[in-house]
């Protein structure tokens, strides 16, 4: 285990800025769906390699609380997807930049 | 050492699945490219003696959402997708320059920080046995709290995705008059 905590840190950074970037920049609402997936796991590497690397690594926090995360992630997936098909029934596209009803 | 270049080899494929995942035009495409970035995640999970948190990971991510993405991109607008069709929002200089700060933002402090360049403690593990006693003892309210989350949100899901029209539609009697088509109109 030479590799240093940065490196995890800084590979989980990329991973984040790249989930951010689809989130933001493409138009479809389920591209954008995956991109807040690759945040959350992003963030759950996180907890994981300060859990590895950190004092009290025999307290399991860092696993326990990535478990929990995994879990509300895969709730947040399913009701995110079904809110992209409802929308799609409703109005025939799930494209973000047209989905503007509220706009002023 | 061996340790350092599975490392390097796994995150450079998961960065690279990321990437595609994000900026492909074939949705389904996509979808896979998504998959690969998790799986990816899961083996730096086990590379971090994370065992079961890897291995949930792969069940929950590779194997569930990976699946009701697929499953939302068939039910949409499909895989085809005009070429004409732009993929990105029109304000996607903006976005990219605020990725492009957020990401220096967080860079910077992680490798001008000292105390983040150390290296691991050896033989640390999280066994099974321990993470489920913990559960069972220390984390049994949250254990509860997420299970409750977990039933409203596959009843929320599936009442927001049904239909609003009733599914099974008794035929009414007779067939109702046929309308004159737009050839015919023409034609008269």
């Amino acid at each position: 285990m030479t590799t240093p905590l940065s490196h995890y840190l800084v590979f989980s950074a990329m991973l984040f800025s790249i989930g951010f970037a689809g989130a933001v920049l493409r138009r479809n609402a389920v591209l954008v769906l995956i991109g807040l997936e690759l945040m959350l796991n992003a963030a759950n590497l996180n907890f994981i390699a300060f859990w590895r690397y950190g004092a009290h690594p025999g307290a399991l926090t860092g696993v326990l609380f990535t478990l929990f995360s995994i879990a509300i992630a895969a709730a947040e997936a399913a009701v995110g997807l079904a809110l992209i098909i409802a929308i799609y029934r409703h109005r025939k596209t799930i494209q973000m930049d047209r989905l503007d009803s509220l706009k002023g | 050492m061996a340790h350092e270049i599975t490392f390097y080899l796994i995150a450079l494929l998961t960065l690279a699945a990321a990437i595609a995942a994000m900026s492909l035009r074939n949705l389904v495409h996509c979808a896979l490219c998504a998959a690969g970035a998790f799986a990816g995640l899961a083996a730096i999970y086990l590379l971090l003696n994370a065992e079961f948190v890897g291995f949930a990971q792969f069940l929950v991510y590779v194997g569930a959402v990976a699946i009701l993405i697929v499953f939302t991109i068939l039910l949409t607008q499909g895989v085809e997708m005009k070429s004409s069709v732009a993929l990105v929002s029109p304000s996607w200089l903006t976005g990219l320059a605020i990725t492009g700060l957020m990401l220096a933002c967080i860079v910077a402090p992680i490798l001008a920080s000292p105390s983040l360049h150390r290296s691991a403690p050896p033989n640390i593990a999280a066994p099974v046995k321990k993470i489920g006693e913990e559960l069972m003892t220390g984390c049994i309210l949250p254990l509860e709290t997420v299970g409750l989350l977990l039933t409203a949100a596959l009843l929320g899901a599936v009442v927001i995705a049904m239909s609003d029209k009733p599914p099974f539609q008794p035929k009414t009697a007779g067939n109702p008059p046929r309308r004159e088509t737009q050839e015919e109109v023409s034609l008269r």
